[in-house]
């Protein structure tokens, strides 16, 4: 099949290609430890749906250097999203923090793209409905601008400069099975 | 979904599954130290029960509260329906005062279904559920009850499961056939003939159930069994002539128990007539017994059906 040159223009182009994303995750996996002095306490909370696998691959590759393992859990935000009300009802994903709980850990939210900051002001509110833990950073695989609320990430694969009208489409191998980052016309 | 949840017919199996995952969520929020959601921050909703109800209106009032709706509780007994006011007014009333939603549970069959109407002529069309009508239906019991099963045996398809009792005066057996068919499972019912419904067998031939006198030969065959509660009044009804004989030929009584496969799990909607229609040996039966598993259940369902008929965009319009 031969796609149109149209065809072809909306699906953007590839931004962060599989080694970009590896890399990065790599990068900000050292930076976590390095922040943190170690993995002890260390939590990696991913936000619903896609930053959770990055959250488990970002563990992996920590408790790999450090040898030590790393806790992950999921975190969905639904219901703590301020334009609830301007959607038709979503259905919840799961929450899951291990047994242990967030109480005095160390709390790396981890997200695919920060935008607006919206999501992560539910997730910190969110969070605080869960317990109440040391620390709290956040990692995001994009930074793409546009911060509507007084929100930074941490650590930040990648800073993506970009315009309202475009869109930021993160694939991950676990979600969509393959691992890219394209920029497209909305 | 629907606007309202008047019957089960209201959902579809697709439904059905939302509700569970949502439910799901929701009842990892009962472990929890802080058990609120922020999801109807700032929405009313009125519990109106013209029935006495101990566990379906609190299970509604606290699924309320942990999603963070104000809910409030106005019982028939101290209201002006005691005063004479006709159920429409009462409705209209409450609703003139800006609520979001309106359960309701009310001793005549299809009330709910004629306030969602008269809600939506005089242009106040606001969610309303069915806590219970009549002998028509009881669509949340329905739900929390195949909730609980799923969560027992992982999806309900090729499940075979057994309803016994007062079938005649039984919404909780309409409202389940219904929900549990949907779903996959197969159901036998089973009753006196004389609280066998009149017409259950056009009914059973239309949606595919099973009919049966015989309890003895039904529990070795189920895979769960629904135990319905008798209600003390109809034994002055002439529907069976001792509570004794209703308890041996359709109680589930000690020896019965022996009849089930090991393990088949035992429900009750409640509340319970110990040495009726249950034994206390199968309602206490370690890891058999779901009766209290269906009491946290209906909170979590009751939260899910409440968030997703008033949580998004259309409940505010």
């Amino acid at each position: 099949m031969t796609a149109t040159p149209d065809a072809l223009e909306s699906e953007g182009r590839v931004v962060l290609d599989a080694g970009d994303i590896a890399r990065a995750l790599t990068r900000i996996s050292h930076e976590i430890i390095e922040r943190n002095k170690g993995a002890e306490d260390l939590l990696l909370l991913g936000l619903q749906t896609r930053g959770v696998p990055l959250a488990r691959r970002i563990a992996a590759k920590v408790s790999e250097v450090e040898g030590t393992p790393v806790a992950t859990g999921s975190l969905d935000v639904t219901m703590y999203r301020d334009d609830l009300r301007s959607h038709p009802t979503r259905t919840p994903h799961r929450t899951e923090v291990p047994g242990g709980g967030i109480d005095g850990k160390t709390v790396v939210l981890v997200d695919d793209v920060l935008y607006s900051g919206r999501t992560i002001r539910a997730a910190l509110d969110a969070l605080s409905d869960l317990g109440r833990p040391a620390v709290v950073r956040l990692a995001v695989l994009v930074d793409r601008g546009h911060r509507e609320l007084p929100i930074r990430a941490d650590h930040v694969g990648k800073n993506l400069p970009t315009a309202r009208t475009e869109r930021v489409r993160l694939h991950l191998v676990e979600t969509d099975g393959e691992d890219e980052v394209r920029i497209t016309e909305s | 979904m629907t606007r309202h949840l008047l019957s089960i017919d209201d959902v579809t199996a697709e439904d059905i599954g939302r509700l569970f995952e949502t439910a799901a969520e929701m009842h990892d929020v009962q472990r929890r130290e802080v058990k609120k959601l922020p999801a109807l921050r700032g929405r009313t909703v009125i519990n109106l029960f013209f029935e006495d109800s101990t566990r379906t209106r609190s299970s509604f009032e606290i699924a309320g509260k942990w999603l963070s709706a104000d809910v409030i509780n106005l019982s028939a007994k101290g209201s002006s329906t005691s005063k004479g006011e006709s159920l429409r007014d009462t409705v209209l009333t409450v609703t003139a005062m800006g609520i979001d939603g309106l359960v309701i549970r009310h001793s005549a069959s299809g009330a709910p279904g004629q306030v969602a109407g008269w809600l939506s002529q005089e242009d106040r069309s606001i969610p309303v559920i069915n806590a219970g009508d009549g002998m028509h239906e009881h669509p949340t019991q329905a739900l929390l009850d195949a909730y609980t099963l799923t969560r027992r045996f992982g999806s309900l398809e090729g499940r075979h499961i057994a309803i016994v009792g007062d079938l005649t005066h039984s919404r909780v057996f309409r409202s389940n056939v219904k929900s549990l068919t949907k779903l996959g499972a197969s159901v036998t019912v089973v009753a006196p003939p004389t609280l066998m419904p009149s017409g259950v067998g056009d009914w059973s031939k239309e949606a595919g159930f099973a009919t049966s006198y015989d309890l003895d030969a039904v529990l070795p065959e189920a895979d769960a069994v629904m135990m319905l509660r008798v209600q003390r009044e109809r034994m002055s009804g002439g529907y069976f002539p001792s509570a004794r004989e209703y308890t041996v030929g359709y109680g589930l009584t000690r020896s019965r128990l022996a009849l089930l496969r090991p393990g088949s799990p035992i429900l009750h909607p409640g509340p319970m007539n110990r040495g009726l229609e249950i034994s206390p040996e199968a309602a206490d039966a370690v890891d058999q017994s779901l009766i209290l598993d269906q009491v946290s259940a209906g909170v979590a369902v009751r939260m899910a059906v409440l968030y997703h008929l008033l949580a998004g965009e259309e409940a505010g319009a």
